[in-house]
């Protein structure tokens, strides 16, 4: 493959294994913009970057944001709090409306699972989806690619564990297509609630005892315990969750010497993973944060101009 | 007008290329090499070792990417892939060398000087390249070429090298 030729980034599903090594591949010659001591590039001079932000986000948002900057872009930034949203305007009207401003890439994050490709079939500008509802959070996958491709140097064969609340993220199926697609084997580990046995259908392994794959596996990807799930009825007490599915110092003794542990943030220390872990050797998190903005600024560069 | 230059032409002109990269910088004193990624990068390297042969002692050697710095890339298509720059050498106050296979509108050099500016500020820039085929769009010239010749728009040069390409040899041919 000699060229990119998606005008959006909407999921990772959609990407051949080729197009997701293209996007890593490109994101190798940003992350050595980061390391200049100016870190500021001209390619997209003159274009207008939104971030359309209809749920909350931090790290995403500055993420997006300082990559675009580093790509020369303006960059707008919309909140959904306390915006003509919450006046009763439509997702679709308000992101005309902005668009009229003169937008060239729309980055869009939502709580409704297909809210990007629903502007991406009304709106002309690029749609990056920065994450909508349980569906997809693409740059999230892909950055977990890099990551995992910067530390072990391949992707295909690894065996990757993602621990937590699976049912409700879209990290997990992001993350479950595009390490598929690059050969690596996928476990989905939590408790029967969060981790129907039908998650098979989409080619990974279900386990709901962490313990009985913690020795095989190259990588685990903690996700984020979500407080404001913790009151259902699916979840377990956080305690509980803590002594099943917790990467803990005493199940952490019986991994692989090299295992790889990795976390999209924001961590619950002491919930879903131990804090010496998290800040030791074998924590790629920061690493991650760091990669993040390498992707993301490959990204904006690749559906800006197709 | 010759249209193919095969290994042996090729060597012969290397070995004028290095003569005259030599005679632009003061060779006793330090001063470095850069190659515009691809073969600008290919033939720096070639060059280290003859430019040594020429008396150089201290000469860095980098290689610049300039996909990002160009003028024409809203126009271009489908985005390729962007690779690293890689300048881990001490840039300042020392001459600079950029090096590259063809010069042609002259706008590749003028990204690549903008994306030095990046980096820091050589005492001096040279720029070297293997061909020079004319038609120049901005005020531009070479300080070394090996060689001189005017095409028309309608034909283009294609230099080969060995690690590339499989041999080493300049083609002149139409444009496709």
């Amino acid at each position: 493959m000699s060229a990119w030729t998606h005008k959006h980034l909407l999921s990772l599903e959609a990407l051949s294994a080729e197009e997701i090594t293209f996007v890593l591949d490109t994101a190798v010659g940003f992350k050595e913009v980061s390391t200049r001591s100016v870190k500021k590039v001209p390619a997209l001079r003159g274009k207008v970057i939104v971030n359309a932000f209809f749920e909350d986000s931090t790290r995403t948002r500055m993420s997006f944001s300082l990559a675009a900057q580093r790509l020369s872009a303006d960059v707008l930034d919309f909140s959904g709090s306390g915006s003509s949203v919450s006046k009763g305007e439509t997702l679709i009207d308000t992101a005309r409306n902005i668009e009229a401003m003169g937008v060239d890439v729309m980055v869009v994050r939502h709580s409704a699972a297909g809210a990007a490709e629903t502007l991406a079939k009304h709106l002309s500008c690029s749609i990056v989806n920065a994450g909508d509802g349980a569906h997809e959070h693409p740059t999230q996958g892909l950055l977990d690619l890099y990551t995992m491709r910067e530390r072990f140097g391949r992707i295909e064969g690894l065996k990757v564990a993602i621990v937590g609340d699976i049912g409700n993220s879209r990290v997990a199926r992001s993350n479950l297509w595009g390490l598929k697609k690059l050969g690596a084997e996928v476990i989905f580990v939590g408790p029967p609630t969060l981790v129907p046995k039908t998650f098979e259908k989409l080619g990974a392994k279900v386990v709901h005892d962490f313990d009985s794959i913690i020795g095989q596996v190259d990588v685990i990807n903690m996700l984020r315990v979500q407080n404001e799930r913790m009151k259902s009825a699916q979840f377990p007490t956080v305690r509980e969750f803590t002594s099943l599915f917790g990467l803990t110092s005493d199940r952490f003794a019986r991994c692989k010497k090299d295992v790889f542990v990795m976390h999209p943030g924001p961590m619950n220390r002491g919930v879903e993973i131990q804090s010496d872990i998290a800040d030791g050797a074998s924590s790629g998190i920061l690493k991650q944060v760091e990669n993040g903005l390498a992707v993301r600024m490959a990204v904006l560069y690749l559906v800006s101009r197709v | 007008m010759q249209t193919h230059y095969d290994a042996k032409d090729f060597a012969a002109l290397l070995e004028k290329f290095a003569n005259g990269i030599a005679a632009s910088v003061i060779v006793e004193q330090p001063f470095n090499v850069v190659g515009i990624r691809t073969r600008g990068e290919l033939l720096a390297q070639r060059l280290l070792p003859m430019l040594a042969a020429r008396g150089a002692k201290q000469v860095g050697h980098g290689t610049l990417d300039i996909t990002l710095y160009r003028d024409d890339l809203s126009e271009l298509g489908p985005r390729a892939i962007v690779h690293p720059t890689e300048l881990d050498i001490e840039i300042d106050k020392r001459p600079l060398v950029l090096v590259d296979d063809v010069l042609y509108t002259g706008r590749t050099a003028r990204a690549a000087l903008d994306a030095l500016a990046d980096f820091g500020r050589p005492s001096i820039v040279r720029l070297a390249v293997f061909v020079d085929r004319g038609g120049r769009e901005l005020p531009i010239h070479p300080d070394a070429a090996a060689l001189r010749i005017n095409l028309p728009a309608v034909q283009q040069v294609k230099v080969k090298m060995l690690e590339r390409d499989g041999e080493d040899g300049i083609d002149v041919m139409q444009r496709i």
